[in-house]
């Protein structure tokens, strides 16, 4: 199987479902694990590199928790499909950039994925869609615990599983979710949120763009430490936070319909008007204007797109999924034609019929 | 508004929330390439780390002393002091412990702790990392010998490598 063959798919954290998936886009758990007897990656040679891939290879597809998994050798791909990998989250742009042995394994449903020869031996990943950190804990401790029943991690009983940069150390667990907020950042309260998360050693990171502010109005919080606190704490001190930045957003959301609605209908119809009328278009600008569509119909301001068909969007219209879905590579200049038409087609054909994702590319 | 890095205008605005503090990062599309790159999308940058390490050592150690240190080689890995510094990345499990006075307070700094109390391996633990460690040794001197072409010393060596393996079974 060809990575490229889950193109047809959209992928667990993109299903648009799962709870306050008007606000929360996605929970993920990773987990950091070493083999304890290799050295860390700085420090392995091709033939290190190797033989981790091969037993790790071996324990998994041997194990029956593990059995529906997908083994793609990272190394073996085109630049395009490592890109198309990174795009759907599913490896690292770390993973994609480096060299030598390095693979991914992947369940058919996109939930899981385990990196192998990242920066550490091993990165266990679990997506759920919407808010759901208590499910995606659960399938990664199933994970974790069929793979220490075939392998011997490196543990030191005083700090933990020990991972290759002093970060990780401990759990080696990285809680995050990612938020969509455009109303607090409309509002322009969304620094003023950030500044109150200060004391609880949580990290925000916006997504990266050009403009004035983060692309999309979509943020990620995830936990900064992870030792001298167990993984449900450390769980918990994410989910606790969530549920109040979702407030927040909620209330300028409230407000901006009671207070700002001619502004708000107004940005909202001009993003959608341009996403189905412009003849080219990069991929910046489709984010923030797919992030006004968003906001625009979960709060009933657009009927005939689907929450869905917007998610879709915001990762078919990247780089390496429209040249995958066209079926060639493309320069920047055609990409933003082609992304155009896609756009296009899709926002105008979808009025009034639910989309099931059949009408992939035509 | 400029990069902060280089003088180009900048495009990328990163918001960053570390610690007691709010900052926003303002860099041009080269320099918050470098950034994004250099980081796996959810975690603290790892040269960071070398940058933060840098700092608590030139706390109290003269310029002598941090070049002695930076000498400082793990007998396991072959790593330097001088290398994690830079790349804030460690070579094998045998660092927490060779490093371990350099490391502990960079540790406390980061987590605020340095006692893991979180999932323990099932089938337990107990002096499994020390054994382990004999085993990437052994790896290194292997692949020496086979450097040198010592065809038979490798040969024992793997030997050696495969019957502690099966131990840790
Ligand atoms: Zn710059
Ligand atoms: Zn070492």
């Amino acid at each position: 199987m060809k990575p490229t063959d889950f193109a047809d798919e959209l992928g667990e954290w993109l299903r648009g479902d799962g709870p306050e998936s008007d606000i929360v886009m996605s929970s993920r758990i990773r987990l950091a694990r070493n083999l304890g007897d290799f050295p860390f990656i700085k420090k392995c040679n091709d033939v290190h590199k190797a033989s981790i891939e091969s037993t790790v290879c071996e324990k998994v597809t041997s194990h029956s928790d593990l059995a529906d998994t997908v083994f793609v050798k990272v190394n073996d791909l085109e630049e395009l499909e490592r890109q198309f990998l990174v795009e759907r989250q599913l490896i690292s742009r770390e993973h994609s950039e480096s060299s030598g042995a390095r693979s991914v394994a992947i369940d058919k449903q996109e939930v899981f994925s385990l990196m192998i020869n990242e920066e550490d031996h091993l990165r266990i990943q679990v997506m759920k869609s919407g808010l759901d950190l208590e499910k995606a804990w659960e399938r990664v401790e199933t994970i974790d615990n069929a793979l220490e029943e075939n392998i011997r991690f490196a543990f030191d009983s005083q700090l933990g599983y020990l991972t290759a940069c002093p970060t990780n150390v401990g759990t080696g667990m990285r809680v995050s979710v990612m938020l969509h907020l455009p109303a607090l950042v409309m509002t322009r309260q969304i620094e003023k949120v950030f500044r109150s998360l200060e004391k609880v050693n949580l990290a925000v990171r916006g997504l990266y763009g050009e403009g004035s502010q983060a692309m999309g109005e979509f943020y990620q919080i995830s936990n900064q430490i992870t030792l001298g606190k167990s993984e449900t704490d450390l769980i918990n001190d994410v989910s606790e936070i969530v549920p109040v930045i979702i407030g927040y957003e909620r209330k300028a959301r409230e407000y901006l319909i009671n207070e700002s609605q001619d502004d708000l209908h107004d940005k909202v119809s001009r993003a959608i008007g341009t996403l189905q009328n412009a003849h080219q278009i990069s991929s910046e600008e489709t984010m923030q204007l797919l992030s006004k569509v968003r906001l625009g119909v979960n709060l009933d301001l657009i009927h005939d797109v689907q929450l869905s068909t917007v998610n879709k969007l915001f990762l078919r219209t990247q780089p390496a999924h429209l040249q995958v879905l066209a079926g060639k590579k493309l320069s920047t200049t055609d990409r933003n034609v082609e992304r155009a038409n896609y756009l296009r087609r899709h926002l105008n054909s979808s009025q009034g019929k639910s989309d099931s994702g059949e009408d992939l590319f035509v | 508004m400029k990069c902060q890095k280089c003088e180009k205008p900048a495009t990328f605005h990163i918001t960053e929330l570390t610690g007691d503090e709010v900052s926003a990062l303002h860099y041009c599309a080269e320099c918050a390439d470098k950034y994004l790159k250099s980081d796996s999308d959810d975690e603290p940058v790892a040269e960071e780390v070398g940058t933060a390490i840098t700092k608590h050592l030139k706390i109290d150690q003269t310029a002598d002393e941090l070049h002695r240190l930076d000498q400082k080689v793990c007998p396991v890995c072959g790593i330097t002091f001088y290398e994690f510094r830079q790349s804030g990345r460690l070579g094998c499990p045998n660092d927490y412990e060779y490093f371990q006075e350099e490391l502990n307070p960079l540790i406390m700094s980061i987590h605020g702790e340095t006692n893991h109390v979180g999932r323990r391996p099932a089938r337990g633990d107990d002096g499994m990392l020390m054994q382990q460690i004999e085993v990437i040794r052994l790896r290194k001197e292997m692949t020496e010998a086979v450097e040198r072409e010592d065809y038979e010393l490798a040969s024992r060596i793997r030997d050696q490598i495969k019957q502690l393996e099966e131990e840790l079974q």
